[in-house]
């Protein structure tokens, strides 16, 4: 693994239900970059994110992270890698049955031993870097979709992790919050000195935050480079998922019988 | 083909239902492993007997009065026969300890409690929070399950207390003050014939078995529920009928080795 390299994964392989999911993946993260994994819904992005989370074992191949093979961690050893880690869920996944504040601590109060006036300060301060200071006391069943993706952002980087991973953290956002959590992203991933990977089909606002993307289809990579060498990439899906033209490598119709045949037309 | 076809779903089935069974027992196995946590933060289970236990107070005590004065009337109706009204304060008092009080509070458990714990944790793992948790190297079984679990186990026995000691009272109401039944007799009658081992220890015993299984089938259907709508709804019924059918099983082999002979 380069020395620089946070997290590596080498011809990594993963059958579901005997359908391959992934098939022969290698990726790089260097440390203090933030990474896109782009591709089609269903193309194993998500997959993937879990294989490096240790959720999932991969059938072939490994995943490796700070030195350590993911897969051949045991329970306590796979804990004490996930607190080197945050992870930012499609939705937030926030805790209901707790307050802002509570959901931002939570990590706090599970894995340390500080004071509450301490946890207070830091809770105030991660709240504070994502403009939610003043929300600190309102329950997520009160909070936007934005405001949530926010809180949960905060609560990911409540224990200075890392390595982030974002899973669609741009989905169902309105033209502001989606500026704001990609400027909080990468503004946090800085501030950190963090790796971060995010899974996502937003193009736009993704390319204006990356400094690499890898683009996934069928489970396999089919085009990586860093956002300029990508907007400069004319081949077939690179091109068709750049400017999302409706057909191309993926066909705008689902493969079917012939047409004539299914509107019962004589030839 | 068709006969095949039959066997092998039944085949399925008996395959699942094994499994399931395998996998509820795991769970709890890994619950009591896992309950450690829960002890030393205490506050966690006090959280949980707030929402488990003190919100079902209102159900058990309404049920418990409405069931106490029923029995109260049927009783006082079938011992006039015998002329033995006098003997209304036993009756009430060991088909509440020993039967309806366990029994009534668990159903209603599991109806209000259960459900509720079912639905919450179905839920959670909808919106990823329990996978949320996992990510956050907390054990959701340490930290979610064995809380709501001990919580649910401690207060059933108060519950079912709770229900026998109102139930009582409604028999009071109607026998003594409605009727007329000799207040001496039914109090007196009452003390001697009600054995603190044999009636009230079993009547608790009974009660922390139906705490145990009700709490665990509600965790274990929440946990394992499709994290979809329909997969919660679906586990949330099936904690209810599971349930009620566990207790009134469970009671019968219960009270045949508890009372046989006694």
């Amino acid at each position: 693994m380069p020395p620089s390299a946070l997290v590596e994964i080498r011809d990594l392989n993963f059958t579901y239900d005997k359908r391959p999911v992934l098939q022969g993946i290698n990726m790089t993260f260097p440390r203090g970059k933030l990474v896109a994994i782009m591709g089609l819904s269903g193309c194993g992005k998500t997959t993937l994110l879990r294989h490096v989370g240790g959720v999932l074992k991969p059938n072939k191949g490994y995943v490796k992270m700070d030195g350590q093979v993911m897969h051949e961690l045991d329970q306590a050893g796979l804990y004490a890698m996930r607190r080197k880690m945050g992870m930012l869920f499609q939705f937030g996944a926030l805790f209901t049955d707790m307050s802002v504040y509570d959901n931002v601590a939570f990590q706090m109060r599970e894995h340390t031993n500080l004071p509450e006036d301490i946890i207070h300060s830091l809770v105030v301060m991660k709240l504070n870097a994502v403009g939610l200071r003043g929300a600190q006391n309102m329950m997520p069943s009160e909070l936007s979709g934005g405001m949530a993706r926010r809180v949960a952002l905060a609560r990911t980087v409540a224990l200075d992790p890392m390595l982030i991973m974002y899973d669609e953290p741009f989905a169902g956002l309105d033209p502001i919050s989606l500026t704001v959590i990609g400027d909080l992203i990468r503004r946090l991933n800085d501030a950190l000195g963090a790796t971060s990977i995010i899974v996502t089909h937003d193009i736009q606002e993704s390319l204006k935050i990356v400094d690499y993307v890898y683009f996934m289809a069928s489970g396999v990579i089919v085009a990586e480079g860093t956002p300029d060498e990508l907007r400069a990439n004319q081949t077939g899906f690179v091109r068709q998922f750049m400017h999302g033209e409706m057909d191309g490598p993926v066909p705008f119709h689902y493969p079917g019988a012939d047409y004539r045949q299914d509107l019962n037309l004589r030839a | 083909m068709a006969f095949i076809k039959t066997i092998r779903g039944i085949g399925h089935r008996v395959i699942n239902a094994v499994w399931r069974i395998g996998v509820a027992a795991r769970f709890f196995f890994l619950t009591i492993i896992y309950s450690g946590n829960s002890f030393r933060r205490f506050n966690l289970i006090i959280k949980e007997l707030f929402s488990s236990g003190v919100m079902s107070l209102i159900i058990i005590i309404v049920a418990g009065l409405f069931v106490g004065m029923v029995l109260g009337l049927q009783g006082y109706e079938t011992l006039k026969r015998y002329g033995s009204e006098s003997a209304l304060g036993v009756m009430v008092a060991l088909g509440l300890v020993r039967e309806l009080g366990p029994v009534m509070a668990a159903l209603l458990f599991a109806s209000r409690a259960g459900s509720a714990m079912t639905a919450e944790i179905g839920l959670m793992k909808a919106t990823e929070q329990i996978s949320a948790m996992e990510m956050m190297a907390v054990n959701p079984i340490a930290r979610i399950v064995a809380p709501r679990f001990w919580a649910g186990v401690i207060s059933m026995p108060l519950l079912a207390a709770l229900f026998s000691a109102v139930g009582i009272f409604g028999g009071y109401l109607v026998g003594v003050v409605q009727i007329g039944v000799d207040e001496g007799s039914f109090w007196s009658q009452m003390q001697a014939a009600v054995d603190f081992r044999e009636d009230v220890l079993n009547g608790v015993i009974k009660s922390l078995v139906f705490g145990t299984v009700v709490t665990l089938i509600a965790l274990f259907e929440g946990f394992d529920a499709p994290p979809t709508a329909e997969g919660v709804s679906g586990a949330t019924t099936r904690t209810v009928v599971t349930s009620s059918l566990a207790i009134l099983m469970l009671d019968f082999v219960l009270t045949a080795i508890m009372f046989r002979g006694a």
